[in-house]
């Protein structure tokens, strides 16, 4: 936290900093993914620049106060552009014991840890394994800590509502939040209207959760138990009218907006699976636009319903993670064979098999690539940041619509849950989706093609003249009708190909962030966009000579990449796998790319990719 | 749209100039004939009718039916329709499919398709064995069945398909015979008109991999002996001679009992498809393999009170556009908390 100036606020100093990251940290049970996501609202109303790290695990809820049942929410919030959450963080709240100690290697020295001090009994000790207890053991001396007796001041302060203990316990998160919006000298309002919605047909909670988060926020200003406040000033992002976006929210709002914009019905087929599900929540919500829901009985039928509703002539796509991915993988060779438009969302978790529900991988690249049998291209494309689902998935429909192609989209547990103020486009500013339906019988031949785009025409059932039948077998160019002749084959695999490549008409040329040409490359692609953005910022402010290049488009690759490629002496491809961009990469350019891989079901930090960007450049 | 009254359709209408590629003596071409005779008879305009099919000779069906044809992959067929029917109610989506197709690797779809009560006719073409992949024994096949894949007899106990869809709560369940043909097209018309989702069973003849396979029932006589015809409102009576009836035990079992000596029709059972509980159905599908008892053939149960899976979830859509106006993107877009910047 760099100073920028102080001002007095009664008793206590108030500081105006530049930036800072918290990080909440409890039980399961204990809310704290509610309480991040309030305090991301109301900074993020306030004007500030954000980044955020939801961080849970995946059991519902694991045994209380134990290690293995510790959620984090992390925030980093500026009046400066921000890339990333935050390696490590300026202030700490935790809980329970077990949260202190899955949290505190991440808190910066003389950081801020506010901890529940009525959690640290010998029980709660042993819960999180611990032989003695950080309070009292000097273990913390490095940091400004704030025992706080969050159970009793809560229970204190809403003991005439008759609530009952448990009841009572479960508002101490806002206590914890109120005295955050203090700290930070942010208002409670947001908030407050966000309890009066929430609980609408419970008063009583209603009023016990708003009597805990004034309680909170008033303790402080009684206590004086800062000594300090801080102010962080709005961001000076580009004008416009901004909202708060995860990136599993702003793949709804894409395909909505996609579907209005091509004057198709929204079908969505899905079976619920960490870390898409919420796609399908926000999905079935919005039903005044006509979006059909159909919850599967699993994930190969969530497919097969979307190449149905594809066929009768709806916007049809499907949302899933990589283990479904695996079992819609026969359902993507139906598609590529009818040639019909689709598209197909894995949000990336790590792998593999059930592997680590809600930690975030980019693992399933390969399998986006060519997971299929036999020759079944499929253009692919990636969010680079949570508000960018937006626009990805807006891109993906138009894509698919315009070459009648399955279409897939890859983002990641991290860009799912993780969110962004998004500056929110007029109707202008999104592309328009030009759809035809075919209507003609004369002469009319399902896989007669568009001289340009290699598209089949759309004709959907209930065309007079058109019947017509399509499926899985290989068939005869022009007619449809099966064809098992050799050179037909092979004439058919070619044009399926040529029709995913015609696709690069439409992906535009790169151009490398920083350095045009220099010492060193750095390829990504997906949600490694925002760390990497920051580190080159960093190397570079250092002199060094670097460009950055990210990838939306990873099939086709776009025509000029190759050409960049070779700009530079050497290049480094990031990645949260073993490799597979890389792997794509030397493949196609011949090119000696190096990678650096974490897998570790976490994003990058900025001293790892430092490290290797400094290493590759002899440093 | 055009209103210019087009000429009645026939069954030419259905057929394509696809060369049909069942082995000669199918039962295939039996149920392809009938049901081309019964399509211009339902009124529905040819190019509303789409034929979805999954994977095994019966799903080459769509190839030979000059309507909208999806020849999908091995066991989808029920979810491919699904979404067509949703996306578009329309449409009159019917799905030909086998015992394997059907209730191996798709049994998952078709029970989810017969729960929610979508409405699509499935025909469901059984000759208890796998003829594309030549001759493996299927989830129909007879326990101790030899087969290419169990030289020593099925470890198997077989489904039977009825019986199946009716513990799945559809609403349209029958049976009907590939040779019958009269028989198939009434069943036939009777699924079309029914509403919500029509389950039907054809028993078909494989004559390569499992000729024979309805003897039981088909051959001379059989069909007066062994088939018990239900016919809504009628007793439950069977028999060349119709001499011996099905009646209800104390315990709520059913048995066969010989007319005459005391017993009259009055004491049968009266076949009522249009229960709305599934129970009684499911006990005259049970009858196959117990001894005496004959094998039922027509509607089992017919009850078409309850809504259609797409007709739900169309109208929840209308429900809420009528509540809160039709969606304003725009609007929509800029929903939630917003600030601007200046």
């Amino acid at each position: 936290m760099s100073t920028l100036t102080e001002i007095s606020a009664g008793k206590t100093k108030r500081e105006v900093i530049e930036q800072a990251v918290i990080r909440f940290a409890g039980d399961s049970g204990d809310g704290m993914q509610v309480t991040g996501s309030q305090f991301t609202n109301t900074v993020a109303l306030y004007g500030n620049d954000i980044a955020t790290f939801p961080d849970y695990p995946a059991e519902i809820r694991a045994p209380a106060g134990t290690v293995p049942g510790v959620s984090g929410f992390q925030l980093n919030f500026s009046s400066g552009e921000v890339h990333t959450p935050g390696d490590s963080v300026d202030v700490l709240i935790a809980m329970n014991p077990a949260a202190l100690m899955v949290n505190i290697a991440d808190l910066k020295p003389n950081g801020i840890l506010i901890v529940n001090a009525d959690s640290f009994k010998e029980n709660d000790l042993r819960k999180a394994r611990l032989t003695t207890n950080p309070m009292e053991d000097h273990s913390l001396d490095k940091f400004r800590v704030f025992p706080v007796e969050l159970q009793r001041l809560t229970r204190a302060a809403l003991q005439h509502l008759g609530l009952d203990a448990k009841a009572m316990d479960r508002c101490k998160n806002f206590f914890a939040l109120g005295m955050c919006y203090w700290l930070y000298n942010r208002s409670m309002e947001p908030t407050v209207r966000w309890i009066e919605d929430k609980f609408k047909k419970k008063p009583l909670f209603v009023e016990a959760n708003q009597l805990a988060l004034k309680a909170g926020y008033s303790y402080c200003e009684a206590t004086e138990a800062f000594q300090i406040s801080y102010e962080i000033p709005p961001a000076q992002l580009s004008p416009g009218l901004y909202r708060s976006l995860s990136g599993n929210q702003a793949l709804a709002l894409g395909f909505v907006t996609a579907a209005q914009k091509a004057g198709l019905r929204l079908f969505l087929g899905s079976y619920p699976i960490t870390p898409a599900s919420d796609i399908l929540h926000e999905l079935s919500h919005y039903k005044e636009f006509g979006v059909l829901t159909f919850q599967a009985e699993d994930e190969i039928a969530a497919i097969t319903s979307t190449i149905g509703a594809s066929y009768a002539g709806a916007l049809a796509i499907t949302t899933t993670s990589g283990p479904g991915m695996a079992l819609k993988t026969e359902a993507l060779g139906l598609a590529v064979m009818t040639e019909l438009p689709l598209v197909i969302c894995d949000v990336q978790r790590g792998g593999p098999s059930t592997g680590l529900p809600t930690k975030t991988e980019q693992a399933d690249l390969l399998q986006a690539l060519f997971g299929r049998n036999s020759e079944a291209p499929i253009p692919v494309l990636a969010a680079a940041s949570p508000a960018d689902c937006f626009w990805i998935a807006v891109e993906a429909s138009r894509i698919a619509l315009k070459y009648m192609v399955p279409v897939i989209v890859l983002t990641d547990g991290y860009l799912a849950n993780g969110a962004e103020p998004w500056r929110i486009p007029t109707l202008d500013e999104i592309p328009g989706i030009p759809v035809k339906f075919a209507t003609d019988p004369v002469d009319f031949q399902p896989y007669r093609r568009n001289p340009d785009t290699l598209a089949r025409p759309w004709a959907i059932p209930g065309t007079r003249g058109l019947e017509h039948r399509i499926g899985g077998l290989e068939k005869q160019d022009v007619t449809g009708n099966i064809n098992y002749e050799p050179l037909n084959h092979e004439n058919m695999v070619r044009i399926r190909a040529a029709k995913v490549q015609a696709v690069v008409q439409d992906v535009p040329n790169v151009l490398p962030s920083g350095d045009a040409e220099g010492d060193l490359l750095i390829v990504s692609w997906g949600s490694t966009f925002g760390a990497i953005t920051q580190a080159v910022k960093g190397q570079r402010e250092k002199g060094r000579k670097i460009g950055h290049l990210h990838l939306r488009y990873l099939n086709p690759l776009p025509a000029n990449l190759g050409d960049i490629l070779k700009r530079y002496k050497r290049v480094l491809v990031p990645e949260l796998n073993m490799g597979q961009l890389l792997w794509v990469l030397r493949a196609k350019y011949l090119v000696n790319a190096v990678g650096l891989n974490k897998i570790q079901g976490r994003p990058f930090k900025q001293t790892e990719l430092d490290q290797k960007i400094e290493e590759m450049l002899g440093l | 749209m055009t209103t210019t009254a087009l000429p009645p359709l026939t069954k030419k209408d259905f057929q394509t100039d696809q060369e049909v590629r069942w082995c000669p003596g199918c039962g295939d071409y039996a149920i392809l004939s009938a049901v081309q005779s019964v399509f211009p008879e339902l009124g529905v305009p040819r190019e509303n009718f789409v034929v979805v099919s999954g994977i095994g000779c019966s799903s080459r069906f769509p190839y030979y039916m000059n309507t909208f044809g999806f020849h999908s992959i091995h066991g989808r067929a029920p979810a491919v329709a699904s979404g067509i029917k949703i996306a578009h109610p329309e449409l009159e989506v019917w799905v030909a499919t086998g015992d394997g197709d059907a209730l191996a690797i798709g049994g998952n779809h078709t029970i989810h398709m017969l729960r929610r009560n979508v409405g699509i006719k499935v025909l469901l073409f059984n000759n208890r064995i796998y003829g594309l992949t030549k001759g493996q024994y299927s989830p129909t096949s007879e326990f101790h069945k030899i087969t290419k894949s169990t030289p020593y007899g099925s470890p198997d106990r077989p489904f039977n398909p009825v019986s199946l869809a009716i513990g799945a709560e559809a609403t349209f369940v029958a049976r009907s015979v590939d040779i019958f043909q009269a028989h198939l097209k009434d069943t036939l018309k009777a699924a079309a008109s029914h509403r919500g989702s029509a389950f039907v069973e054809i028993l078909q003849n494989c004559n390569i991999f499992n000729d024979g396979a309805w003897t039981g029932i088909t051959e001379k006589d059989a069909r007066s002996e062994q088939v018990l015809q239900l016919e809504h409102g009628k007793p439950l009576v069977f028999g060349k001679n119709r001499d011996r009836g099905i009646r209800r035990k104390p315990d709520g079992d059913i048995e066969v009992v010989q007319i005459g000596s005391g017993i009259s029709e009055s004491d049968l059972i009266v076949h009522d498809a249009h229960h709305p509980r599934p129970s009684y159905a499911f006990l005259l599908s049970h009858m196959e393999g117990r001894p005496g008892f004959p094998t039922p053939i027509g509607v089992l149960r017919a009850w078409d009170d309850l809504p259609r899976y797409e007709d739900v979830i169309n109208e929840q859509v209308q429900d809420v556009i009528q509540k809160k106006g039709p969606g304003d993107l725009a609007k929509l877009l800029r929903a939630g908390d917003t600030w601007e910047v200046k």
